[in-house]
């Protein structure tokens, strides 16, 4: 049932409980119970909106940033990624395989504002062997979503 | 074969007796008309998932055009194989049991071409798919229309189905779950069915193209229950679980004498299923679990929300576990279904197909398809709702 619930929640967010009750066969309470649940035990983080900013005049740039580092004896990179995931400027971060260590999205007004993130607090954390910054220049799908026009199947109005 | 005799239209008398559907005919009055919200429509909402587009474009720029096997792709006949083997526990040789067709619309053609001499009779349920009786008569065969009844969800009985059968009798083609009224026949259900086929030796013609999407239980596959997998041809395909009715691809499971009958015709007038297809329908059995389920969860919610509010309009409609259909009654209008039907797409501009097209038996009901996004079904509700306060008011009458 909760995987039923957040499978809507991640998609409709602002779906109310007696209407997430009728789509799955369940009561409203049952699924007020399993939400709140679900918000106290820190499963639903938060509700917000999914915003292409291209379509505002507000700047906000983001980044991806691979970085090298060094790993910690019984603690791996978790101290350095909780040191970097402190900062206000970072959207979010991952732990990943592969050439980098962690992989940070970084957010900003514009390049330089990022530019200066990197070069003043990123690259000379402790622990931080080497960054490669890549600038979203353009989004195409964010969070499951596809942006921008999309092709509507056209189909018959009546068909057997 | 029977002798063309000249009428005057200069086409066949065959040709000129053959009506168009109901569909049809309403299909006319919507077209051309804004702002309607067709719940008439008898294919997903969904395009078909890009995994198995992609892997047809990819295909093309290898150079996959030509023709292929009559049978279909020997890849394909061994993907359909593992399929049913793995979904329902029946086993079918790929060489000898499997044909790839043109829907399951090509595979009702054939196996009634490859069944029926003149006269012989073949049960169809009532109200059922539009095909069926047209398919029989086109075979020069003679259908026989089995009623169903609202009480037992339009399942059929085995009580009806033994007396209309004949000496004449050869098969029962029938859909399950059903294409109009969303009723799903489960295992007790087709057991009594298959101790009428076993008993007067027919074969069952087993339409299973909405198996997929049958809720709350797993689909019961004709050909798994005992002593008929001999009896059972089995026809499946891809449009409505895969979201891929226009490449037109199906296929037929059965005694390896009729396949063999059926890809002779078939070879003679279709040759082969275009090969795109049958490369999609491949991609779409080896990788398409996970995009199947989420359409189904998908329709599955739509299902409740719909039927939840078709009875709430006061439209009282039985609990729809198949397909993406639900057939709720129009009784208490007072309308026959056309009426309904029609009035209702000029009154409020919400398109259903009356039930009258899929047989006598479906009258008194209308067919709506769920295969509409929750938002464009809870308008259609809204506007159903208005419609019947109008009717109940005197402010619309029925529509000739």
């Amino acid at each position: 049932m909760r995987e039923k619930i957040l499978r809507i929640l991640t998609q409709e967010g602002r779906l109310p409980d007696e209407e997430i009750a009728e789509r799955l066969g369940l009561t409203a309470e049952e699924v007020r119970d399993a939400v709140e649940a679900m918000e106290s035990d820190h499963t639903i983080l938060g509700y917000r909106a999914l915003v292409d900013w291209s379509n505002t005049d507000v700047e906000r740039v983001f980044a991806f940033i691979l970085v090298e580092g060094t790993p910690e004896h019984g603690v791996g990179f978790d101290r350095l990624a909780e040191h970097v995931a402190r900062f206000e400027e970072v959207h979010s971060l991952h732990l990943t395989s592969g050439t980098a260590d962690l992989t940070v999205v970084v957010e900003g007004r514009d390049f330089r504002d990022i530019a200066r993130f990197v070069a003043e607090k990123l690259a000379p954390s402790p622990g931080v062997s080497g960054t490669s910054t890549s600038f979203v220049l353009k989004t195409y799908k964010l969070e499951g979503r596809l942006i921008g026009e999309q092709p509507t199947t056209r189909r018959l109005a009546v068909s057997p | 074969m029977s002798i063309k005799q000249s009428t005057s239209s200069g086409v066949s008398r065959r040709a000129e007796e053959l009506q168009p559907s109901g569909i049809r005919e309403f299909f006319d009055l919507v077209v051309g008309m804004d702002d309607v919200i067709s719940l008439g429509v008898g294919e997903p909402d969904f395009p078909t998932p890009w995994r198995i587009c992609d892997s047809v474009i990819e295909s093309l720029r290898n150079g996959a055009t030509s023709y292929t096997s009559n049978w279909g792709l020997q890849e394909l006949r061994e993907e359909i194989s593992r399929y049913i083997h793995a979904k329902y526990g029946v086993a079918y040789d790929p060489e000898e049991q499997i044909l790839v067709t043109v829907g399951v619309s090509e595979a009702v053609d054939l196996v009634m071409r490859a069944l029926l001499d003149p006269g012989d009779e073949v049960l169809i349920p009532d109200p059922c798919y539009v095909s069926y009786g047209p398919c029989v008569e086109l075979a020069d065969g003679r259908p026989v229309h089995v009623p169903t009844r609202l009480q037992d969800q339009f399942r059929l009985r085995p009580g009806p189905l033994a007396d209309a059968c004949s000496d004449r009798t050869r098969a029962l083609l029938f859909s399950n779950p059903s294409n109009p009224t969303g009723a799903v026949m489960r295992r007790e259900h087709l057991q009594r069915v298959a101790e009428v086929a076993a008993d007067r030796d027919l074969l069952l013609i087993a339409d299973e193209v909405y198996a997929e999407l049958t809720y709350e239980g797993a689909h019961v596959c004709t050909a798994s229950l005992p002593g008929m997998y001999e009896r059972t041809l089995l026809l499946n395909g891809f449009s409505k679980a895969d979201a891929m009715t226009g490449w037109r691809i199906g296929y037929a499971c059965g005694p390896a004498d009729i396949i063999e009958a059926m890809t002779r015709i078939h070879a003679y007038t279709t040759m082969c299923v275009p090969i795109m297809a049958q490369v999609a329908a491949i991609e779409a059995l080896r990788h398409g679990q996970d995009d199947r389920a989420r359409m189904v969860a998908e329709y599955d919610q739509r299902r409740r929300v719909f039927v939840n509010g078709l009875n709430r309009i006061g439209l009282e409609c039985f609990e729809p576990m198949g397909a993406f259909y639900a057939f709720p009654s129009i009784h208490r209008t007072g309308l026959t279904s056309p009426q309904f039907a029609k009035s209702l797409l000029m009154d409020q501009r919400v398109a259903v197909v009356p039930g009258s097209a899929f047989g006598a038996a479906g009258e008194g009901h209308v067919r709506c398809s769920y295969a509409s996004s929750i938002g464009d079904l809870r308008e259609a509700l809204s506007r159903m709702e208005l419609f019947l306060q109008r009717l109940d008011s005197g402010e619309v009458t029925a529509a000739q």
